[in-house]
């Protein structure tokens, strides 16, 4: 094998391809993207050199800061909801479900593997005002409690916490069995040995279950928090952005921004700020994870 | 030996070492190339009319084209006609992509205005006013819809008018009937029908506020009756603001509309089918609209109310304005422009054909009045066809609507906030505000 690695030709083959398609498709149009900010423009009437217009616009543009204001709020919610719940399913799965736990685990894992705009059309269905009523005003309305039917999708606080609870409802399984696997791995004998000391339930989990479980926790902060800073498929399935841009996060203004208004170079400075956006919150974790988990 | 052992033995010579590269040159390039696509065109003698459509293949004016087009290919063998199919929200990125590409098919259907302009300059529209009149077919556009057409693409003839709308509100006889309600003249009278028939527990508007135009279509009718036929001109040219008081009012009646609850509760996620729906179920009152939808006013199926219980009223007068409801909001529907990079004789041939032919085919297919001329009207006529065919000889001058002379972004903004607009999310001011900012 290392006679393997000396030969710089054998290197050039198997990570040469490789590391082209990767350049091609990754590196190229990241920088490519970074230069568009530069200017403005479309492919079909050229770009204008415009310098950093656009990023001095970005600060006074008051729907990127509604976008970005919604995308950290829906960003703190969800995440904590995401990995919050996962982590009460894995506790779930490791302490009281032990025989039925994969059953459960398949039944909580199942919205995972649903495709987005499919979840996103289920949930459209149940909060449902016109043309018929969908599941929640159909409940409420079984209960006597027409005066709280809503159009819930079509205002912009309700419409908020629909797109919460569908990307939470889609993606706990997901965090349960992440952080159930964490939790597998903790030995039995230093929980035994707590358990003997008269640690139980919750002082069991909050002094124990729970420092074991950080750097796994950590994980799936991150994957979370990026994932949920980067959400798209979603939103767009639900709401559209809608009511108006209430509900619009930066992915869908640099969308918008970009193909449907024809503004390239401006979206793909929304797309920048994003990027530093992502890498500075992922940083921050790594930072304050760091000293944890060492 | 195994090619690793090779590589580990230093036995790779440097033919080898090129084969092995060559061969995954060739197998990303090959890959590389599945990835592009494929272009069709027209050679000179036969015309292969591809058509980037936001209708599916087997409705409106794809459908109406394929027939003309088979009438057509019995004289002229080897005329195809395909259409690639596009929903309406992804046309502007598609047509530039494939723009960007040299990829636009000979007909699409056309961007907005000021995409239009960049694609006139890069030479991929055709103007139709010297080719109609090389092919001798000048006369078979109907004059209306050749001057809607031309203010809508600041006065050039660029694209096919493949549909001739009027808007106005639809409403139900029987319901105004049951309740002694007559067509409203004025915007006052509009609004005490309005507030009776919510009293009575209907519905009085159905309106879409996803899609948002057809709310904002009762913000441009409002300010034409109010302030004349150049309201918007006036915004265009710079003269008039939209946040001048005058035009905040015209967002502010049509807010109080939402705000009576006169367009039903789900009026922001309400999508256009459903809202049609609303109306020709029977559920909603008035709606207002364009022409093409008789369509389904006249399908038995979806018009569970029956063609002959629609009626129609003009955009009322509001009192104390110098605008009249003989100013009739039209339109050509989505237009259709010709790529003048892929046009040669065989288009051309085909062009002339379809301008004599689509007047009559879409009137007996799908019951559509059109932007050409019908030479031969077919008897028995639909009731409400010959209602919107009378109502458009009757307008002394048509007015566009309220989008039709903005920029794409202001466009998508003012769709975008017509429903907090009617909901109360937004103020009128501020709505006026974003869309002014926005042009």
């Amino acid at each position: 094998m290392e006679t393997m690695l000396r030969d710089r030709r054998a290197v050039l083959v198997f990570v040469g391809p490789a590391l082209l398609v990767y350049s091609l498709i990754v590196l190229v149009p990241i920088v490519w993207s970074l230069g568009y900010t530069l200017f403005e423009g479309n492919v079909i009437g050229g770009f204008q050199f415009v310098g950093l217009h656009n990023y001095a616009f970005l600060f006074s543009d008051k729907s990127f800061w509604q976008a970005f204001l919604f995308t950290v709020k829906y960003a703190v919610v969800v995440t904590i909801g995401q990995v919050g719940i996962g982590l009460l399913l894995a506790l779930l799965y490791a302490f009281y479900l032990k025989k039925s736990s994969p059953l459960i685990r398949t039944l909580a894992f199942f919205p995972v593997v649903l495709p987005t705009v499919a979840v996103s059309q289920l949930f459209k269905k149940i909060f449902e005002i016109v043309p018929q009523y969908g599941l929640v005003n159909s409940l409420l309305h079984l209960v006597h409690l027409d005066a709280w039917i809503q159009p819930w999708l079509g205002q912009g606080g309700s419409a908020f916490w629909a797109i919460v609870i569908m990307d939470i409802w889609r993606s706990m399984g997901f965090y349960g069995v992440l952080l159930f696997a964490g939790l597998v791995d903790i030995p039995s004998d230093i929980l035994e040995s707590a358990r003997v000391d008269g640690a139980s339930g919750w002082r069991l989990v909050r002094y124990v279950v729970l420092p074991l479980l950080t750097p796994i926790l950590f994980s799936s902060f991150i994957f979370s928090i990026n994932g949920t800073l980067k959400v798209f498929d979603s939103i767009l399935a639900l709401t559209n952005g809608g009511p108006g841009q209430v509900t619009t996060p930066l992915t869908l203004d640099m969308f918008n921004t970009a193909f449907a208004n024809g503004q390239y170079g401006y979206g793909s400075t929304i797309a920048t700020a994003l990027a530093i956006m992502s890498l500075f919150v992922t940083l921050l974790i790594f930072r304050s994870a760091r000293s944890d988990v060492a | 030996m195994a090619f690793t052992e090779e590589i580990e033995s230093g036995h790779l010579n440097r033919r080898q070492f090129l084969q092995v590269a060559a061969g995954t040159t060739l197998s990303l390039s090959a890959l590389l190339a599945a990835c592009g696509g494929s272009s069709t065109g027209s050679n000179s003698n036969t015309a292969a009319i591809e058509f980037l459509s936001v209708q599916q293949p087997n409705i409106g004016w794809p459908l109406v084209l394929s027939t003309i087009t088979n009438q057509y290919a019995k004289n002229h063998p080897g005329t195809t006609f395909k259409t690639d199919f596009i929903a309406q929200g992804n046309l502007n990125q598609q047509v530039q992509l494939l723009a960007g590409q040299g990829a636009l098919p000979v007909l699409y259907n056309s961007p907005p205005p000021d995409l239009m302009a960049q694609l006139t300059k890069n030479g991929e529209v055709l103007d139709l006013e010297s080719t109609f009149q090389q092919l001798g077919v000048s006369q078979q556009v109907v004059p209306a819809a050749f001057a809607i057409v031309k203010k809508i693409f600041n006065g050039k003839f660029i694209a096919l008018p493949f549909e001739l709308n009027i808007e106005g509100f639809w409403y139900n006889k029987q319901i105004f009937a049951q309740n002694g309600l007559q067509p409203p003249d004025t915007w006052d009278q509009l609004v005490q029908i309005a507030a009776s028939l919510q009293q009575k527990g209907i519905q009085p508007l159905s309106a879409s506020g996803q899609q948002g135009w057809p709310i904002t279509r009762l913000i441009s009718g409002y300010l034409f009756r109010k302030l004349g036929p150049g309201a918007l001109d006036s915004v265009k040219s710079g003269q008039a603001k939209l946040t001048d008081p005058s035009y905040v009012e015209a967002a502010q009646v049509v807010a109080n509309l939402g705000k009576q609850g006169y367009f039903g509760r789900g009026v922001a996620t309400l999508d256009y089918q459903s809202a049609v729906n609303l109306f020709l179920q029977g559920k909603a009152a008035m709606f207002y609209m364009g022409s093409w939808e008789l369509r389904d006013y006249t399908t038995p199926s979806v018009n569970m109310i029956g063609s002959n219980n629609v009626g129609f009223f003009p955009f009322p007068n509001v009192t104390g304005g110098v605008g009249s409801s003989s100013q009739t909001p039209m339109n050509a529907g989505q237009t259709t422009s010709v790529n003048k990079a892929k046009y040669n004789a065989a288009v051309g041939g085909w062009l002339a054909y379809m301008a004599q032919n689509y007047g009559d085919v879409a009137l007996q297919k799908e019951g559509a009045v059109t932007g050409f001329v019908v030479h031969n009207p077919p008897a028995n006529l639909d009731p409400l066809t010959s209602l919107v065919i009378n109502q458009i000889k009757q307008v002394s001058q048509p007015v566009l609507w309220f989008e039709a002379e903005f920029s794409t972004k202001a466009t998508n903004i003012s769709q975008q906030d017509a429903a907090p607009l009617v909901t109360g999310a937004m103020s009128p001011n501020d709505f006026m505000s974003a869309v002014q900012q926005a042009l």
